[in-house]
C-alpha cells in the first residue's frame, strides 16, 4: 500500500514540476499513438465498410479474419515489422528502425484490425437500417459504404477510440521497433518497463497513473463530443 | 456537401498538424550503438552521452539488450558500434567477420548477491567457486537470466570452474528467468534467491527486499567492457567514420575520465582500462 | 385509354425455399394511381420492390414501355433520414441522380416550400417527428422529378393529421402527370387515391380493376372476404 500512496505524490510532483524529460515522453507517446490513430483509421474504416457493405465471395471468412486479427500480440507485430525493417531485412534500407516511425508503423499494423472490425460492425449494422432506401436512391455500393461511413461518424469515433486505447497502452511492439532509446524512442509504456525492471517501483507506478489519466481524458473529451452530437444531429 | 466538406477539412488538417510536427529532432549526426541492459540500467550512458554530444555534436542512440541481442543486432547491420561485456562473444564476432577491432574500455565486478537469512551460509566468502558449491550442494534458490547476456555467460563460466555440470543437477533450486538484470533481480528479491550481479546494475536497483551483498571481491569476478565498430565491409552503410570517434573518444583520457567520474552515492561504478 | 407503362411478365420470385411471387402478369397503365391490397404476407411489398427494381426476379422480368427506365423514387413505411440537415437529405439524393451542385440547391428548398418544411431546412433531420420525416422522405422523392413514385404503406406509422397531409402530397404529385403505385393497408385511403386497385393474394394477382368497380363488385371470394374484413377495422 505504501508503495501506492508514494507512487501517488510522485505523480503529482511530476506533473506540476512539468518535468521537462517526462513531457518529451508523453508528447512523443501522443505523436506516435495518435499519427498511427489517424492512419489506422484512414486504412481500416474504408476496409470495414467495404467488407460490411460488399457482396463478394470470401467476405464471411474476411470477416471473421479480421476479427482474429483484433487480437494480435503486439509483441508478434513488434518482432515481423523489426524484421521487415533490419538492415537484414527487406525495407532495411529505408534506416527506419529505431525510429518513431517505425514504431507508428507496427501501431498501424496493430490497430488497422481493430478498427476494421469494429467499424465493420457498426456500418453492417446501418446498412440494414439503410440499404433499401440507399438503393433506391441510386447510390452505387462504393458511393453507399461511404454515405454510411459518414452517417455512422459518431458511433465510429468509439472504434477509432478503442484502437487509440490499444496503441497508447502496448509495449511490445514499440519496445522492439524503437529500441526504447534515450530521448528519441521512448515512449510512457517503455519507461514504465525500464523503470520496473531497474526495480524503481513507485516511479513506475507514477508513469502509470499519469498514463492511465491522459487515456481517461482522450476518453472523457470523446464522449463529450458524442453526447453533445447526438443532442445535435439526433 | 456541407457535412462532406468539413469532413474532409477536419481530416486534412489533422492530417498536416500530423506531419508539420517531426516525429525526431532532425539529427543529422547520430551513431547507433548496441549495449547491455545492465550498462544502460547503471545510468552510465545518460552520465557519459552528454560530453561526447556536446563536443562532437553526434548523437549516440543506444539500444540496450542483453549481450548476445546486441551481438546479433550487429551481425544483422542495426547497429554502427558495440558496447558489451563477454570476451568470448566479442572475439567470436570479430572472428566471423562482422567487427573490425576489440578494444578494452572498462571494468566493473560481479558480486553474489543474496538473502539477508543466507540460507546456504555462504555470506562474506571471498570464493565464488566455493559459494557456488555450496549453494548448489545446499539446493538453495538461485536466479539466472538466461538470456544469452554477458552475466549470463560469466555465471556458466563460474559454474563451470567450480566444477558443477549444471544439466546433470539442475532443478527446482535453479531458476532459469530468461530476463534482464533488472528483472531477474526483481525475481530474485521476491523469491529471496541468490544471483549473481553486475555491481553497477545493483548498486542503482531500488527494489531490493531482503536481498544484500554476498560474495565479492574475487578476481574471477572481474567483468571486462569491450567496444567494437561494427565492420563496413560487411555491413556497408555502418557510419564508420562517427562511430570511430565515439570509440577513440571512449577510450582517450577525456572519455576515461568521464567514465570514472561515473558515481551513485559516491560509489564509482566502472573502472576505465584502455590500453594507453 | 392511358398508355402502358410498364409490363410485368410471368414474374417470379423464390426465397428461403418458397415461392413468394408465382407467376404474375400484368399491365401498370401510365399517369393512373394504383394501389396495391391483399392480405398479409401475399407479397404486395416483395411486388412493388420487383417493380422498382430493389430485387431481381427468379424468372420472368420487368419491361418498362419506353425501353429505358424512367426516373423512379420510392418512399419506405419508416422514413430513412441521413445524419445531416433536412436540405442536405434532398441534395445528397440530386447528387446521386447526377444533378449540378449549383442547381441542387435551388431545385430542393423548391420542393420544400411546396411541402410546407421549408422552415426546417437546416434542421438535423433525425430530430424532426415522424409525420414530418415521412415529408422528408416524400420531398427526397419528388425533388427527383420521378416519373413513377412507389409508396410502400407510407402513412401506416403515422398520426391522421400527418397522414392526411402526406395523401394531399402524394395527389397533387400525380396531378403533375407523376405514376403512382403505392401498397396500402388503409381501404378508406385506397378509395380516396386510387384510379386502379391490384388485389394480391397468395403471390398471385387476382384482380386487377378500376377502383369503384373493385368495391362495389369485387370478383373473387379473396377480395371479397378482404374488403369486409378491413372494413370492419376502418
Amino acid at each position: 500500500m505504501s508503495t501506492l500512496t508514494e507512487s501517488f505524490a510522485t505523480a503529482g510532483a511530476l506533473v506540476i514540476q512539468a518535468d521537462p524529460q517526462l513531457l518529451g515522453i508523453v508528447a512523443l507517446s501522443l505523436k506516435v499513438s495518435l499519427t498511427a490513430v489517424f492512419l489506422a483509421s484512414c486504412l481500416g474504416l474504408p476496409i470495414g465498410a467495404a467488407v460490411a457493405v460488399g457482396r463478394f465471395p470470401g467476405r464471411r471468412s474476411l470477416t471473421v479474419i479480421l476479427n482474429g486479427l483484433m487480437g494480435l500480440p503486439p509483441v508478434v507485430v513488434g518482432l515481423l515489422v523489426y524484421l521487415l525493417l533490419s538492415r537484414a531485412g527487406p525495407l532495411g534500407a529505408m534506416g527506419l528502425l529505431f525510429t518513431p516511425t517505425a514504431m507508428v508503423i507496427a501501431q498501424v499494423v496493430l490497430i488497422t484490425p481493430i478498427i476494421a472490425a469494429l467499424s465493420r460492425q457498426i456500418v453492417a449494422d446501418a446498412w440494414r437500417e439503410y440499404e433499401e432506401q440507399l438503393r433506391s436512391l441510386g447510390a452505387s455500393t462504393p458511393r453507399a459504404a461511404f454515405t454510411l461511413l459518414l452517417d455512422t461518424r459518431f458511433s465510429l469515433s468509439t472504434a477509432v477510440l478503442a484502437g487509440l486505447g490499444r496503441a497508447v497502452a502496448e509495449v511490445g511492439a514499440v519496445m522492439i521497433v524503437g529500441g526504447n532509446i534515450d530521448g528519441v524512442t521512448r515512449v510512457m509504456t517503455t519507461t514504465i518497463a525500464l523503470e520496473t525492471s531497474k526495480g524503481d517501483l513507485p516511479l513506475a507506478l507514477a508513469l502509470g497513473f499519469i498514463l492511465i489519466s491522459i487515456v481517461l481524458i482522450l476518453n472523457a473529451l470523446a464522449h463529450a463530443v458524442r453526447e453533445w452530437a447526438v443532442r445535435r444531429y439526433g | 456537401m456541407d457535412l462532406i466538406r468539413r469532413s474532409v477539412v477536419i481530416s486534412a488538417a489533422a492530417f498536416a498538424l500530423t506531419l508539420a510536427s517531426p516525429l525526431t529532432q532532425a539529427a543529422d549526426r547520430f551513431i547507433t550503438v548496441s549495449s547491455t541492459t545492465s550498462t544502460e540500467q547503471s545510468g552510465l550512458f545518460k552520465h557519459l552521452l552528454p560530453v561526447f554530444e556536446a563536443k562532437t555534436g553526434i548523437q549516440v542512440r543506444v539500444v540496450a539488450l542483453g549481450t548476445g541481442q546486441a551481438l546479433d543486432m550487429a551481425r544483422r547491420g542495426d547497429a554502427d558500434v558495440v558496447f558489451v561485456h563477454d570476451k568470448a562473444a566479442e572475439e567470436k564476432f570479430i572472428g566471423e567477420g562482422f567487427g573490425v577491432k576489440r578494444q578494452e574500455v572498462m571494468y566493473n565486478d560481479f558480486i553474489l548477491v543474496g538473502p539477508k537469512s543466507d540460507p546456504a551460509k555462504v555470506a562474506g566468502g571471498k570464493d565464488i567457486t566455493e559459494a557456488l558449491k555450496t549453494i548448489q550442494t545446499a539446493q538453495a534458490p538461485f536466479v539466472s537470466r538466461g538470456d544469452k547476456s554477458g552475466t549470463h555467460a560469466a555465471e556458466l563460466r563460474l559454474w563451470k570452474v567450480a566444477g558443477i555440470d549444471l544439466d546433470a543437477v539442475k532443478g527446482p533450486w535453479y531458476r532459469d528467468t530468461g530476463s534482464g538484470m533488472g528483472p531477474a533481480l526483481n525475481t530474485a528479491a521476491s523469491m529471496n534467491a541468490y544471483i549473481l550481479a553486475d555491481r553497477g546494475t545493483w548498486l542503482s536497483f531500488k527494489n531490493r527486499g531482503d536481498l544484500t551483498v554476498a560474495v565479492e571481491g574475487d578476481k574471477r569476478l572481474f567483468n571486462q567492457y569491450g567496444v567494437i565498430l561494427v565492420n563496413p565491409e560487411k555491413h556497408p552503410h555502418v557510419k564508420k567514420v562517427d562511430g570511430q570517434a565515439f570509440i577513440d573518444w571512449v577510450v582517450s583520457a577525456e572519455g576515461q575520465k568521464a567514465i570514472a567520474d561515473y558515481k551513485i552515492d559516491g560509489q564509482q561504478l566502472f573502472f576505465p582500462n584502455a590500453a594507453k | 385509354m392511358a398508355d402502358a407503362l410498364l409490363a410485368l411478365e410471368s414474374l417470379r420470385f423464390d426465397a428461403g425455399g418458397r415461392t413468394l411471387i408465382d407467376s404474375v402478369s400484368a399491365r401498370i397503365l401510365a399517369g393512373r394511381r394504383t394501389v396495391i391490397l391483399g392480405p398479409n404476407g401475399a407479397g404486395k411489398s416483395v411486388l412493388m420492390r420487383l417493380m422498382h427494381g430493389l430485387i431481381e426476379p427468379t424468372a420472368g422480368r420487368v419491361a418498362w414501355a419506353d425501353c429505358t427506365t424512367p426516373v423512379q423514387a420510392m418512399v419506405f413505411q419508416r422514413p430513412v433520414m441521413l445524419r445531416r440537415s433536412v436540405l442536405d437529405n434532398l441534395i445528397y439524393a440530386l447528387s446521386l441522380a447526377g444533378v449540378t451542385h449549383v442547381e441542387r440547391t435551388t431545385r430542393a428548398l423548391d420542393v420544400l416550400h411546396r411541402v410546407g418544411l421549408a422552415h426546417l431546412a437546416s434542421r438535423p433531420a433525425r430530430v424532426l417527428s415522424g409525420g414530418e420525416q415521412q415529408r422528408v422522405a416524400l420531398a427526397r422523392a419528388w425533388v427527383l422529378r420521378p416519373q413513377v413514385l412507389f409508396l410502400d404503406e407510407p402513412t401506416a406509422s403515422l398520426d391522421p393529421g400527418s397522414s392526411a397531409e402526406v395523401e394531399r402530397l402524394i395527389g397533387v404529385i400525380a396531378a403533375e402527370g407523376c405514376s403512382i403505385v403505392m401498397v396500402t393497408h388503409n381501404l378508406g385511403q385506397a378509395r380516396r387515391l386510387a384510379d386502379d386497385i391490384l388485389f394480391v393474394a397468395d403471390g398471385r394477382i387476382t384482380e386487377h380493376t378500376p377502383v369503384a368497380d373493385f368495391f362495389a363488385a369485387p370478383r373473387s371470394a379473396q377480395a371479397e372476404h378482404y374488403i369486409r374484413g378491413e372494413l370492419s377495422w376502418t
